[in-house]
């Protein structure tokens, strides 16, 4: 267990490298140069410019630059944004906001999700599994933005329940309403998969075994089919809070949400490698990280999977 | 041993039908049967898989899957009307005084929960104890009971550590954890081998006996059940064709469905083949004619195959992370075979026959020793000369299901190997499947079929038609037909036995089950945990065993104690 657990490390320093490598040279092949764009309508003054690259180390060889940057990661600096901003605080400042909004997210996946998927499964080809079915259709098909739209008209607008874009702290009920957006489209994933995962427990012999046994309906269900059917559910959720902790730009975007994905996209837009480096970085860890989690959690939850190789 | 004589019927089933919505309107599977049961009573249903013998006995308590409903008759158990009770009054029922034993170890047990969690539930569930010291007690008796010996140890473990003989000795302490007045056993051990097999149903006798349990023993295999019931029931079709006392129906059976069983049931035939009875008066397969038949036949010909000091090692992970260490799954294994012969390979799981059959083959390379086939050292081939010499090897597996692809019409998987090997033409090809049709008793008309639309004994015959496609000397059948109900089984033996016959064919016969090798086998080599043991003719092995394992091998046979009367 302990060895796998070092091995798994041990392969993430190669992607770590490879991915920041990628990036950082994505970022400097950008057309454009971002010290130029900074100056605006005022005409660039090359002295102060010539200083800025200095600064900024832009006048070094790719390579260079990006060894001097990893350098500094090493030593806990993340570089500083063009603002004056150490990217570090950025970081500081947006994980928080995009871990709430993520962990409000994944409740309601987990709650609605798996309770509608259980209750339809249970309840296969009856009119709650056939309405839960399309429903879940008609979700997945839907670009985020317009259920965002749709939410922001009917929730903020209409009945007042929330305000339509977040204030600057973000706090925890501001995030519901956003947050139920970005479940949505998981939400209906999920009801497909527990549904699924249920009908196939439910025709196993050991659940015939169980009411064979002299238990309850409750108990064989909560019990024996629940937790069977939840191993690929879990896995899938796991996966998605990844997806969902390295930020959502569209979301984020339309309810002005200081999270990491906002960040990001302005960062990329205004040609900022430090920050859009950093910020990748921190994904790729998140990532990492995470996945290691689900495959723990996956011999958590199924007794059968050993770590061998 | 009742302390009174009750003159009341434990169960009494009358005029049961059991039918299943399915696309194509409702099917029944149990079309009016009628049984009664004393208290204490052991009853066997036997019948062919799709007989509806399962069937009935899920309806007692309501098992019945999907869309499978009561349609008519009644249940009545002490008494109390089955049918009329509500889900929550039946799982009162069920497990408190009808006890439940699955069919399949491997897939009747939860695996992601512990097995001691999986007993203590049943316990809990029916009252039977409380309190957590309590349940836990009276899990390791039942357990104990069932013949765990180390029961405490093994609570906490799961059920993929256990193997199949284990996981069965749970599930009949489970099923008799509340000492329930009946106990329906559905095919409770024909997942396991012979020797496994008597253990557990003696070990299921001595407690049922103990407790006066009575059981509803579901088998497929004749002897079986009259070696362990007292009161026997022939399935067939959804209907009871015979029903009375086990002896009397085996020796003097009436319907004709019961006829053929009895001349098709291998453990069956071995017996009266040493009785020397040929009675041919029933049945198109009798298999003791067929065996009787071959004994005459064995004369000293050329070997095709030779194989010397086999071994084979396999690396395997130790307890805990790194440690390595090997472990030998075939020692010094020698036997040769005659050309137009059947050498029977038979041992209990984990022997290594399917080893030594895959290194054969060629899908395994021996860690040493010489496999020789027609002077020809397999070690020493080239990739193109093995490949030449597969066309003359070819397998028959065991499960019918597996080994066809769905994809693939009957056409396109029997002709599979002439395209490989680019034999003939496309209309050489096409007459050549035509003729292993026939050859094999199928009809033509199958050719354009899916293997998902064929039965279990039809698929096997497409599977020795693709084996003789490119006329091979030697078939190597491994657990052929160990998978087919008992007249299937019988079928395709006098199918092997008659292109034996014809073809001269060379035949590598791979089984657990020794009633089979008595009919189909010329020569039989014993394996036991990698090695030969006992090797001989097969008249030799049954008539004389001389290794104390084969004896146990033999005695385990299901129905090899039953004495046959002298009947004329």
């Amino acid at each position: 267990m302990i060895g796998y657990i070092l091995r798994r490390i041990l392969q993430a320093i190669p992607v770590f490298f490879g991915t920041t490598l990628l990036i950082y040279f994505m970022v400097f092949a950008m057309p454009g140069d971002p010290i130029v764009a900074l100056f605006g309508d005022h005409g660039v003054n090359e002295a102060v410019a010539q200083q800025l690259r200095e600064r900024y180390h832009l006048d070094q060889p790719f390579i260079v630059q990006y060894l001097i940057y990893i350098g500094g990661i090493f030593q806990g600096d993340f570089g500083t944004s063009f603002s004056g901003q150490p990217v570090a605080d950025i970081l500081a400042a947006t994980f928080p906001v995009t871990l709430r909004l993520a962990s409000i997210a994944l409740f309601f996946e987990m709650v609605v999700g798996i309770g509608v998927g259980l209750f339809s499964g249970l309840r296969k080809g009856k009119l709650f599994d056939s309405s839960a079915l399309v429903a879940s259709l008609i979700l997945i098909s839907l670009p985020i933005f317009v259920v965002a739209f749709v939410m922001q008209l009917v929730f903020a607008l209409n009945l007042g329940w929330a305000r339509p874009t977040v204030s600057a702290a973000a706090d925890w009920s501001e995030l519901i309403l956003p947050a139920a957006v970005l479940a949505t489209v998981s939400i209906a994933y999920i009801i497909r998969l527990t549904r699924n995962s249920v009908i196939e427990t439910e025709g196993m012999d050991f659940v015939r075994t169980a009411f064979g046994k002299g238990l309850s309906r409750r108990r064989v269900v909560g019990v024996h089919i629940l937790r069977n059917s939840l191993i690929p559910v879990v896995t899938f959720l796991a996966v998605d809070f990844g997806v969902l902790l390295v930020g959502a730009t569209v979301t984020e975007g339309i309810f002005n949400v200081p999270g990491v994905g906002r960040t990001l996209y302005q960062a990329i837009i205004r040609g900022e490698g430090p920050t859009v480096v950093s910020f990748v970085t921190v994904m790729v860890l998140i990532y990492l990280v995470v996945n290691l989690l689900t495959d723990l959690l996956y011999a958590a939850l199924d007794p059968r999977i050993r770590y061998g190789k | 041993m009742s302390e009174k004589n009750t003159v009341e019927p434990l169960l009494e089933i009358r005029g049961l039908k059991v039918g299943f919505s399915t696309q194509n309107g409702d099917v029944t599977a149990v079309n009016g049967v009628d049984l009664t049961l004393m208290p204490g009573q052991t009853l066997a249903i036997v019948g062919e898989s799709g007989s509806g013998k399962s069937t009935t006995a899920h309806a007692i308590i309501n098992l019945l899957p999907g869309t499978g409903k009561i349609t008519e008759g009644s249940i009545k158990f002490n008494g109390q009307e089955l049918t009329a009770l509500s889900e929550s009054e039946l799982e009162k029922v069920r497990g408190r005084q009808i006890g439940f034993v699955p069919q399949d170890p491997m897939s009747n047990l939860n695996p992601v929960w512990s097995v001691g969690f999986q007993v203590e539930e049943t316990i809990k569930a029916n009252g039977v104890a409380s309190g957590k010291k309590e349940i836990r007690a009276k899990a390791i008796e039942v357990l104990k009971q069932a013949g765990l010996a180390d029961a405490e140890k093994r609570l906490k473990q799961f059920p993929h550590q256990f193997s199949g003989g284990m996981r069965q000795r749970v599930l009949i302490g489970i099923g008799l954890s509340a000492n329930p007045q009946l106990l329906i056993a559905d095919e409770p051990t024909s997942a396991l081998d012979v020797t496994v097999q008597r253990t557990i149903l003696d070990h299921l006798d001595e407690l049922t006996k103990e407790k006066n349990t009575a059981v509803i023993l579901i088998t497929h295999d004749l002897g079986l059940a009259a070696e362990r019931a007292e009161q026997l029931v022939v399935m067939y079709r959804g209907k009871i064709v015979e029903a009375g006392p086990s002896r009397e129906i085996l020796e003097n059976p009436l319907h004709p469905y019961t006829q053929r069983l009895v001349a098709a049931a291998p453990s069956l035939a071995s017996r009266r083949l040493s009785s020397v009875k040929k009675d041919s008066s029933v049945a198109e397969f009798d298999l003791s004619a067929v065996a009787a038949q071959r004994t005459a036949a064995v004369a000293a010909k050329e070997t095709v195959i030779q194989v010397t000091n086999l071994c084979k090692d396999y690396t395997i992970r130790g307890g805990s992370g790194l440690k390595k260490s090997s472990f030998s799954a075939v020692k010094n294994v020698s036997f040769s075979i005659a050309r137009g012969t059947t050498m029977a390979l038979v041992g209990e799981s984990g022997s290594g026959k399917s080893t030594v059959a895959k290194m054969l083959l060629g899908l395994e390379k021996p860690t040493s020793g010489d496999i020789v086939i027609d002077g020809l050292r397999v070690a020493d081939l080239s990739a193109k000369d093995l490949f030449g010499l597969r066309r003359r090897m070819q397998p028959v597996f065991q499960d019918p299901f597996g080994s066809l692809d769905p994809l693939v019409n009957i056409f396109n998987t029997i002709a599979e190997p002439l395209v490989t090997h680019k034999v003939g033409s496309r209309a050489q090809r096409r007459d050549r499947v035509m003729e292993l049709l026939d050859q094999v008793s199928l009809p033509r008309t199958i050719a354009t079929r899916y293997p998902n639309e064929l039965s279990g004994g039809q698929r096997q015959r497409v599977a020795i038609a693709r084996a003789l496609a490119l006329k091979p000397d030697i078939v190597i059948l491994d657990e052929a037909v160990s998978a087919l109900d008992v007249l299937v089984q019988a079928q395709i033996l006098a199918l092997l036995h008659e292109l034996q016959q014809e073809l001269g064919l060379t035949y590598l016969f791979i089984t657990h089950d020794l009633a089979v090798v008595r009919v189909i086998a010329d020569n039989v080599c014993v394996m036991s945990k990698g090695e030969i043991v006992e090797a001989a003719s097969t008249q030799e092995v049954f008539d004389n065993p001389r290794e104390e394992y084969t004896k146990k091998l033999l005695e385990a046979i299901p129905g090899a104690n039953i004495k046959l009367g002298n009947k004329s």
